[in-house]
Order: C-alpha cells, then sequence, then structure tokens
C-alpha cells in the first residue's frame, strides 16, 4: 500500500517551547492512524501543521505525493484532507443541516446536490432526525458526531480526527466506532485519528505513532506499541495493559 | 520658515497629545479589562467639559482646579453606567454592545444639547493668552498647564495599577477572567471600576482639552473616533501604548495643520491608522 | 426558483407581503406629502440597511463606515450630472464601480494584513472619514461649499434624469427595496450564502471546511458597497443638493445600520421593518413634543435614543425575530 500521507522531520517551535520535535511518519492510503501521547505531547499541533493552520518550521508534509506544508487550511481542504477541531466548533446558530450542507458545497456547485448529500452524511452518523435544529441545542456528543459529519461532508480523502470520543460515554464511543469503522471500510476512507480513548485505539487503528514532549517515541501495531516499556512509563502507566 | 515656529507647534503638539493619550487611556483601559468598547467615550468627555464650563461660568473655577471633583463626577457616572447597564451585555456579542453605548451616546448629546445649546462654548482663563519663553521656545500657557496635568494623572494611574492591591485584581481580571473568578475577585465590582476609572480618565482629559478647545455637544463622536484610533495606533489594552499614540496624533495634526491647512490634519491622522493597521495590527506598542 | 425563493415562508406571511406591496403601490394615490416623504426615508432605509446587512448580517463583518458608498455614489453620479449633464442611470454606470473599488480596497487591506472585529471597523470609519475631508477639499464638486443640482420641476416627472415629484423617487425606492429584498434572499440561499453564514459563525472553521474566506469576506464588502452606492444616488438627485459633511456624516452610517439592528440582524425581513419602527417612532415623536409645544433641538433625538436602548434591552435579537416568533410567520429563519 502506498503512503497517502509522509510527515518528514517536522518541527514546529512556540518561542521556546518544542511542541514538535522532528516528526516523521506515514499513512497508507485506506489505513487506519493513530496519534496518542500525553496530554500536551504535541498531538494537536501536529495536526494543526497538516491541516495548514501552522506552517512547520522545518520538515515536509507529503500529500497524495504533492507537498502541502504551508498551504492554507482551505487550500488543503480542497485537496482532499479535512480535519475536526479538538474543542468542537459548529457554526452555533445554523441547522445541523446547513452546518454539513456548507461541508458538502465545497465540491458541489449547486445547493440541492449539497443538500441531499449533507442529508446523506446525516443519515450515517445518526444525526438526521437533528438536522433542524440549531447546532447550539445539540449534546456534547452530537456536536461531535456534526464535526465529523461537516468533515465528512467535504468528501475527503483523509480525516483528521482530533480526540473525537472524548467526553463521550462507553456507549457513544461505541457508537462512533462502529461509524469510523463503517466510513472507513465502504468508503476505503483513510482515517488519522488522535484519541486518548486506548478502548477506541484498539479498536480502530491499523498502525499507532505515540508522542511524547514532541517527539515521536514509540510506532508500531497497536498490539506492539502497548508494551513498548518506553510508552507505557510516558504514557499509558502499567495498569493500563493489564 | 524659520525653525522655531516648527519647534513651537512640535512643543504644542506633544502637550495637546499628551491630554489626547489621557483620553485614550480610558478607552484602553475599559477594552483591556473587559473587552468592551467604548463607542460614548468621546460622549462622555463632553459631559465633563460642561460640567467644567458651568462651573467656571457661575464660579469662575478653573477647569484644572475642578478636575478632581469633576472625575469623580465621571467616575460615579461610569460606575453606575457600567453596574446598572452595560455589565448585562458582557458576554453579549459586539454589535449588541455596540448599538447599546450608541444608544448612550446618542441620549448624552441631545441631554447636553437640551442643557447647553447648540452653540460652541469655552472657559476663558486668566491665564487663556499667556506663554512662557524658553530660549527661541514659546509655549502657550493653556497647553503646557494641560499637558502637564495629563503627564500627572497618567502616572497616578500607572501607579495606582502597578502598586496598589486594588490596581493588581483589576489587571488579573484582565488577564484572566475565570482566574479572577477562581481566586475569589468580585468581578462584577472591578469591572464597574474599571468602567468608572476609565470614565474619571476621560473626563480628567475633558477639563484639560476645555483650554484649549471650544466644546459643542455634536463633538463627541470625533473625539470617540480619535480616541479608538489612538488606541489602536497604540494597542488595544496597552496603557503606555495610549500615551504614545497620543502624542503621536497630536504631533501629527500640529505638524499637518502647519504645512497643509488645519481642516485637512485629520486626514493624516487616518493615513497614520491606515498604515499602522498594515503594518502592525497589534499597534505600535505591543507584540504580536 | 420562485419556489426555492418562498421556501420557508408561511402561506399567510406571503399574503400579507403581497397585501403589503400592493398598499404600498397605491400608497403615494391618497398619501399626504408629509406621508411621503416619511415613507421615502423608510424606504431608503429600508434599501440601505439591506445592503449593509450583506456585510454585517451574512458575512459577520462589521461596517460602520458605509457612508462612504452613499456619498461616492452620491457625488460621482451628480458631479457628471452637473458637469456633463449625464443622466444618473448612466451615472450609475461610473458610481457603482467608484464605491465597489472602495469597498475592495478596504476589504483588500483588512482582510489580507487580518485587521479584524473591532479594528475592521475602524478601519471603515477612518476611510469615510478620510474621503470626507478630501471632498471637503476638492473643488471639482464644490468641496465644503456643497454641490447643487438644478432644481427640479415639478410640473412633470422625468425618470430618466430623475427629476420631478417626490412620488417618482418613492416608487424608485419602493423597487430598489423590493429588488434588495429579492436578492438578498437570494444570494442567502445560494452557494455564497452559505458561505458567508460560516464565514460569520465562525472564520477558521468555515476555512478549514475549504472555504476561501478572503475571497468570500471580499465578494460580500463589494456588493454591498455597490448596492449602497445607488441609494447615493437617490440621495443626490432627491435633496439636489450634498454637502461632504453631511454625506460622509459618521452619523449617517449609524442611521443606516440601525434599521437592520433594531429590525433583526442577517435578517431579511428585519432592515424593512426596522426602518418602519425607527421612522415611525422618530415621527410619532416629533409629533407628541410639538402637540406638548415643546421645542427644543434635541429633543426629538433624545427620545430616539431611549427607545433604541429600550430596544436593546427588551427586544436583543431585533423586532423581526420576536414578531415572526409571536405570530408564527415562517417555517423557518432564511
Ligand atoms: N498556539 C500556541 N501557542 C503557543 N503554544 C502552543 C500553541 N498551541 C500549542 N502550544 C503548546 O504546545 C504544546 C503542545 O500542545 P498540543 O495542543 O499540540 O498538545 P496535545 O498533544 O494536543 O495535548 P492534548 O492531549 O491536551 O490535546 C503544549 O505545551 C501547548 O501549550
Ligand atoms: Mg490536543
Amino acid at each position: 500500500m502506498s503512503a497517502l500521507l509522509a510527515v518528514a522531520g517536522v518541527t514546529k517551535r512556540f518561542r521556546g517551547l518544542i511542541a514538535v520535535d522532528r516528526v516523521t511518519f506515514e499513512v497508507p492510503a485506506g489505513g487506519i492512524f493513530a496519534v496518542i501521547g500525553p496530554n500536551g505531547a504535541g498531538k494537536t499541533t501536529l495536526f494543526n501543521m497538516i491541516a495548514g493552520v501552522f506552517r512547520p518550521d522545518s520538515g515536509t508534509i507529503d500529500f497524495a505525493g504533492e507537498q502541502i506544508a504551508g498551504l492554507s487550511p482551505d487550500r488543503i481542504c480542497r485537496r482532499g484532507i479535512s480535519r475536526t477541531f479538538q474543542i468542537v466548533r459548529p457554526f452555533p446558530a445554523l441547522k445541523v443541516e446547513d452546518n454539513v450542507t456548507i461541508g458538502a458545497l465545497l465540491h458541489r456547485k449547486s445547493v440541492p446536490d449539497a443538500r441531499a448529500h449533507a442529508r446523506e452524511v446525516l443519515r450515517r452518523l445518526d444525526l438526521y432526525g437533528k438536522r433542524e435544529q440549531r447546532a447550539s441545542a445539540l449534546t456534547l456528543p452530537d456536536r461531535k458526531r456534526l464535526e465529523v459529519a461537516r468533515a465528512l461532508a467535504t468528501d475527503p480523502k483523509l480525516l483528521l480526527l482530533d480526540e473525537v470520543m472524548a467526553g463521550l460515554r462507553p456507549t457513544e464511543t461505541d457508537r462512533m466506532v462502529r461509524i469510523l469503522k463503517e466510513l472507513n471500510d465502504e468508503g476505503r476512507l483513510t482515517i488519522l485519528l488522535i484519541e486518548h480513548v486506548m478502548r477506541a485505539v484498539m479498536a480502530l487503528a491499523t498502525h499507532v505513532l505515540v508522542m511524547h514532549h514532541g517527539a515521536a517515541i514509540s510506532e508500531g501495531s497497536p498490539g506492539e506499541v502497548v508494551r513498548d516499556p518506553a510508552v507505557i512509563d510516558s504514557y499509558l502507566g502499567a495498569e493500563t495493559v493489564v | 520658515m524659520p525653525v522655531d515656529i516648527y519647534l513651537n507647534v512640535i512643543v504644542g503638539g506633544v502637550l495637546t497629545g499628551l491630554v489626547y493619550g489621557l483620553m485614550a487611556l480610558g478607552l484602553s483601559v475599559i477594552f483591556g479589562v473587559m473587552r468592551v468598547v467604548n463607542f460614548a467615550h468621546g460622549e462622555m468627555m463632553t459631559i465633563a467639559m460642561y460640567i467644567a464650563v458651568a462651573l467656571f461660568s457661575t464660579f469662575h473655577l478653573d477647569p484644572l482646579v475642578m478636575l478632581v471633583p469633576i472625575a469623580a463626577v465621571l467616575f460615579a457616572f461610569g460606575y453606575v453606567l457600567q453596574a446598572g447597564l452595560i455589565n448585562n451585555f458582557i458576554t453579549r456579542p459586539e454589535y449588541s454592545q455596540f448599538l447599546l453605548l450608541i444608544a448612550i451616546a446618542i441620549i448624552i448629546v441631545n441631554t447636553l444639547l437640551i442643557l447647553f445649546g447648540p452653540d460652541s462654548q469655552n472657559v476663558q482663563v486668566s491665564y487663556a493668552y499667556d506663554s512662557f519663553q524658553l530660549g527661541p521656545l514659546i509655549v502657550d500657557a493653556t497647553k503646557l498647564h494641560a499637558g502637564l496635568t495629563a503627564v500627572m494623572v497618567a502616572v497616578g494611574l500607572f501607579a495606582f495599577f502597578r502598586l496598589t492591591r486594588l490596581g493588581t485584581a483589576i489587571r488579573a481580571c484582565a488577564d484572566n477572567y475565570t482566574g479572577a473568578l477562581v481566586v475569589g475577585l468580585d468581578v462584577k465590582q472591578l469591572y464597574a471600576l474599571t468602567f468608572g476609572i476609565g470614565a474619571a480618565c476621560v473626563g480628567a482629559a475633558g477639563c484639560m482639552l476645555l483650554l484649549i478647545f471650544d466644546v459643542t455637544p455634536s463633538i463627541g463622536p470625533a473625539y470617540t473616533l480619535l480616541a479608538f484610533v489612538i488606541v489602536i495606533i497604540g494597542g488595544m489594552g496597552s496603557m503606555p501604548g495610549a500615551i504614545v499614540g497620543g502624542v503621536l496624533i497630536g504631533l501629527t495634526e500640529a505638524i499637518a495643520g502647519l504645512l497643509f491647512t488645519p481642516s485637512a490634519k485629520s486626514m493624516f491622522v487616518f493615513a497614520i491608522l491606515v498604515l499602522v493597521l498594515l503594518a502592525r495590527p497589534q499597534g505600535i506598542l505591543r507584540s504580536a | 426558483m420562485i419556489g426555492r425563493l418562498t421556501e420557508g415562508i408561511r402561506p399567510r406571511t406571503l399574503i400579507i407581503l403581497a397585501a403589503l406591496l400592493a398598499f404600498f403601490i397605491v400608497a403615494p394615490l391618497f398619501a399626504s406629502d408629509y406621508l411621503l416623504t416619511m415613507l421615502i426615508l423608510i424606504f431608503y432605509f429600508a434599501y440601505t440597511g439591506q445592503s449593509w446587512n450583506i456585510m454585517m448580517g451574512f458575512a459577520g463583518q462589521l461596517s460602520l463606515g458605509h457612508a462612504l458608498y452613499v456619498g461616492l455614489g452620491a457625488y460621482a453620479a451628480a458631479a457628471l450630472f452637473v458637469h456633463f449633464g449625464m443622466a444618473p442611470w448612466l451615472g450609475l454606470a461610473v458610481a457603482v464601480p467608484i464605491s465597489a473599488a472602495a469597498g475592495a480596497f478596504i476589504g483588500f487591506l483588512a482582510f489580507r494584513f487580518r485587521v479584524a472585529g473591532v479594528y475592521f471597523a475602524v478601519l471603515t470609519i477612518a476611510v469615510a472619514e478620510f474621503t470626507r475631508i478630501g471632498f471637503d477639499h476638492l473643488q471639482w464638486t464644490g468641496a465644503s461649499a456643497g454641490l447643487f443640482l438644478p432644481v427640479a420641476q415639478y410640473a412633470h416627472n422625468d425618470l430618466w434624469t430623475l427629476r420631478g415629484h417626490p412620488a417618482m423617487f418613492y416608487y424608485v425606492l419602493l423597487a430598489a427595496t423590493a429588488f434588495a429584498f429579492i436578492a438578498c434572499r437570494a444570494m442567502l440561499q445560494s452557494r455564497m450564502g452559505y458561505f458567508w453564514l460560516a464565514i460569520r459563525e465562525d472564520e477558521e472553521a468555515a476555512r478549514s471546511a475549504g472555504i476561501d474566506t478572503f475571497r468570500y469576506k471580499m465578494l460580500a464588502v463589494v456588493i454591498s458597497a455597490a448596492m449602497t452606492s445607488f441609494a447615493g444616488v437617490i440621495y443626490a438627485f432627491y435633496y439636489n443638493n450634498l454637502f461632504p459633511e453631511q454625506v460622509f456624516n459618521i452619523s449617517q452610517s449609524i442611521l443606516i445600520i440601525l434599521a437592520p439592528m433594531v429590525g433583526g440582524l442577517g435578517t431579511l425581513f428585519g432592515p424593512i421593518l426596522g426602518a418602519f419602527v425607527i421612522e415611525t417612532v422618530a415621527e410619532a415623536m416629533r409629533t407628541l413634543l410639538q402637540w406638548f409645544g415643546v421645542d427644543l433641538p434635541g429633543t426629538n433625538q433624545l427620545f430616539f435614543g431611549v427607545v433604541l436602548l429600550f430596544v436593546v434591552l427588551a427586544v436583543p435579537e431585533g423586532v423581526w425575530p420576536w414578531l415572526s416568533k409571536r405570530m408564527g410567520l415562517m417555517e423557518r429563519e432564511p
């Protein structure tokens, strides 16, 4: 399988702090790739560089064979990378359906087409019944799924998910896991996700990258990674593995 | 033109600019602490100016002498206004706050218009036409008094914010709203105090400015805009920035008035604003 | 197309609308000069408010300097008429691009250099003020002494040169308001409209959803400026005199934004309803004060300020959303 996304030696500093330190990894097309690590490890910052919010201080980011580091977020989204925000940012005063329609309009000129597509996406994410509600009226789990729906509606090749399970109850987590699995199976959608909920990571990811203090400290299959002493020390702690 | 004319104009511009700076300082403090833009700022200044005019014409009291009581009145006005009205709007969107303050501004302007009529008024203090000579330099007494008073008030404010517990508490509120709540500060009270202080600032500035310019009820919006421009130039929420910005604008007006026509001086002010917005949108004294 | 335009509006609302439109079409037949003047003002502010609403209500960009576009439109058309006898409808072909260019200039400066929010608002005031002072010194347009159009003969109406009875201006403004309403509705239902709303709600999220925010914000400013300048042309030919001090004044800009704010920001009915509310209240004040024999300058404006304060406190979302909810006029907000 060829790499859809290739990140090489990417570094980002905030004043003195090195938030991301020469991180290198590849996401194969069609895979589900997870990035884990303790708070402040630099995961979101890494995402922000891939999504174009920050330009990396050094290193390269290749997507579908093209260099994308430093492009603006909207350009990157138009090339096929869509993202969610860790702290959800729906368009609060707009209806759920309009939120998703906006995403769908990226590659569709006609509003009715986009709306039809948005409804399809909403059905997949179990939000169809709530399509007439204002986004600001939704509960957190619903808002998280709305965030995914909007990103998905832009027809991405690669979906970046920043902690979409955080704050969800176990049943909600399982629901999200099921949805993501479906998306990955049928649509051959490639997913790169940041996740703290190890249950979800173990269930979903084909490959895991562990970050700590900005650096990648371990990489491999979920099974390998959770047994890596460096990961246990810095992140998981002994009890999690048992 | 001989060099000393330039020098005189420059000194005059700097002195007026210090008063502008104090006026803008009030706006900056309010914005810095509660993120509300006081669109009635200039109008509040005209209140102070009319109180000073009234005191002068009835009791012949010098505006600079009456500065403290007038500032106190404005403080009370600002405090009540914030606690009674504006505080409910702190979390509302910007345009909603704007509409509220515009309503307040309209009420102020027209109340003054009803009370004092549309004609411009001024105070003729005993030293209105005096000037000091320092070598080749001739400085108007009014501008010198006004400028130096502005410096004193500004220094007092800096000291208040740096050295007193109350001042520190207010700055804590500005830096971190939730944090201030968590450590048990009475944010509501501090906000009202801040608005009062901002109003007192602009009230004091009004007393000084009255020595230099006339006042009409409709002059408020122009001063609101000027204060705004100064604060943006200096950096929103930066106290030294407001003073520096004020001096820069005072200078610009003076020099433009001398080289071109006084009626076009504001054009240069706005040109500077545009340049600053483009080069350093955060203002000259703030880091990005 | 028609189906889309009326979607979400209850039939009874459409009937009310049609009735109102019919009423306004026949209104000049029986309206007194006084009432007609008032209606002209109402539709002037409904139209300018609708144009302004595109920027703030749709795209979330607060312009406090819309007097700039009124002034540029007014001066361009009036000067061309005075100096070259060019009819206002031809002058429009010059006035609109000038205003659009001014809007593009402000937009480009602001959006390229990340001047946003309050800073953007001040930039718009500053450019308007800058232009006002510039026109104060521009001899070709009469500088601060003003620009005067040859005064209209009321004997016959000449629509082509806009010389004639106030009723003619009334119909022009009524048509403009109707046009702006339909155009805004169509824009809001277009791809561009959705993108505007996204930008208004959360610009960063909009960018990450692939929206070229610079481009759509530019479109909002340019369209809004172009539409506003038409009102300027009408202003010039209705009043027959122009002073920079008046047309470009900040208070003009504020008057323009009051109707949509009072009526309901970002709504389509808001600017029209707001203009009615504001003018009616202002007129009622004036009449009431006359009745009581109060003749102090400022009393009228003072009450106006108090009413505005009341609106802000009592119906912060605007009158239209409140009314629409009360009377069940809409199935869903546009
Ligand atoms: N815009 C910024 N400016 C300055 N520092 C930042 C910025 N964004 C992140 N940081 C810092 O960079 C480091 C990495 O932050 P990041 O948000 O990437 O961590 P994370 O792995 O996503 O953590 P979490 O699990 O809590 O979401 C942190 O120390 C953070 O404080
Ligand atoms: Mg994070």
